[in-house]
């Protein structure tokens, strides 16, 4: 499906990155659940900051992971944006 | 209220998480929303309480959304100004609808509540559903399914009203529209969204129907607008101190496995498998949703249901929102490898 090279090293940092992440939260499970259901001060912050992390870093591995297993994006992709303007 | 809210996780439930946020998250990659209507009850078969759940699903949306975006961006899918025009408006209508909500509760309880949720599910979806599969049959029959979809006469007739002062150009939705079209639209998306939790099921069929977009830039840019709401209805939650972060990061696990590869799966299919896909997920979802109506019927007192009966017509009623989610799964993934292999033997 793909003859670009995999992107495993993009794959093993992403990869310890979610794996990171993803312990500390539940080795932590207790503690982490305590804290950031606090509704004093500025604790609300906590989730919201945590899924941005996340997201970074097990976003970037799912998306190394499909490519690694040769699933990619059709080339060329179907055009949706069309170069010419649209008249004002 | 550590002990109270939250759940302990055990395999079962984990596993049960893991599957349904993949297939959500596959299915949201590919028309732009869903999973939420199957994930929030799913949540509370597991004995998390509502809002616990709600407040949960809602925290792993956004950053699912967000990656989904990035990614359908990529493939120049996304109209970022559409998205934030609409997240902006949308954002007025989820306000309106959690008030709506609110005094439902208020007067009639829990039931009456139950039973708006359903009304509403069962009369939009159903109408909007039929449109759609409607369209894709149209589009099926006519032979061209792998062309440049057509705007349709609502949308030309939107396009062609100028209104001075108002008028927005969307380059990547190949649209200009007055924004007085994109507020009650917008609007519509958050009521819904506030509703039914699935915004998408009228802000998707909006932006093809009435403002002209394709249903590959509609169904991408939905995803901005899931993102701005999601990351609103979080802070609103987590003030509250209702979000459960493990359940929220483990739906969120399965389900970036799977946004990325519905995204990808939009470059392999012909874009009216888009609306195939929305059209059966809204008709499955609606008759799910009507099955249960008795139900509250009875609890208001306006029909006579045994325990035991209302016990089955709930039960069966998951069992298809469930099959809702899975036939959706089911096409997108049929659909990916008939396109793979179209351009294999290309």
């Amino acid at each position: 499906m793909s003859t670009s090279a995999k992107p495993w090293g993009k794959l093993a940092y992403y990869g310890v990155g979610s794996f990171a992440c993803y312990a500390a939260l539940f080795m932590n499970e207790r503690e982490v659940l305590a804290t950031f259901t606090r509704t004093d001060g500025a604790y609300w912050l906590l989730p919201v900051i945590v899924a941005f992390v996340i997201s970074y870093f097990h976003g970037g591995f799912t998306g190394c992971f499909w490519e690694v297993l040769g699933v990619q994006a059709k080339k060329p992709v179907p055009k949706a944006v069309e170069k010419e303007e649209i008249e004002e | 209220m550590t002990e109270q809210l939250f759940i302990e996780l055990n395999f079962q439930a984990v596993v049960f998480l893991l599957i349904i946020g993949f297939i959500g998250g596959l299915v949201s990659g590919f028309i732009g929303s869903g999973g939420a209507f199957v994930l929030t009850p799913g949540m509370m078969s597991l004995g998390v309480p509502g809002l616990v759940a709600v407040a949960s699903n809602i925290c792993h949306k956004f950053p699912k959304a967000l990656v989904g975006a990035i990614k359908r961006h990529k493939f120049g899918q996304v109209d970022v100004k559409l998205g934030l025009s609409m997240a902006v408006t949308a954002s007025l209508g989820m306000w309106w609808g959690s008030n709506i909500q609110k005094s439902i509760k208020a007067t009639y309880g829990e039931a009456g509540s139950n039973l708006y949720v359903s009304a509403a599910f069962v009369i939009v979806l159903t109408i909007v559903g039929l449109f759609v599969l409607r369209d894709a049959v149209r589009i099926y029959r006519s032979g061209d399914t792998s062309g440049e979809e057509e705007v349709g006469r609502l949308a030309r007739w939107v396009q062609s009203v100028e209104i001075p002062g108002t008028m927005v150009t969307f380059h990547v939705a190949k649209t200009r529209v007055s924004f007085l079209f994109i507020l009650p639209l917008g609007f519509a998306t958050g009521l819904l969204a506030s509703t039914i939790a699935v915004g998408g099921f009228v802000g998707v069929p909006g932006m093809m129907y009435v403002l002209g977009a394709s249903s590959l830039v509609a169904s991408a840019t939905e995803l901005v607008i899931a993102f701005v709401m999601g990351l609103g209805g979080t802070i609103n939650f987590a003030m509250s101190g209702y979000v459960d972060i493990r359940l929220a990061m483990l739906i969120l696990l399965a389900s970036l496995f799977g946004i990325q590869l519905g995204a990808i799966g939009t470059t392999y299919v012909h874009p009216y498998m888009i609306k195939v896909v929305m059209a059966t997920i809204m008709l499955i979802v609606a008759v799910s949703r009507a099955i249960v109506v008795p139900v509250y019927l009875a609890q208001l007192g306006y029909m006579a249901l045994d325990a035991a009966t209302a016990d089955i017509l709930k039960k069966v009623s998951f069992v298809f929102m469930v099959a809702a989610l899975a036939a959706g799964a089911l096409i997108i993934i049929g659909a990916m490898i008939r396109g793979h292999r179209r351009q294999a033997t290309a």
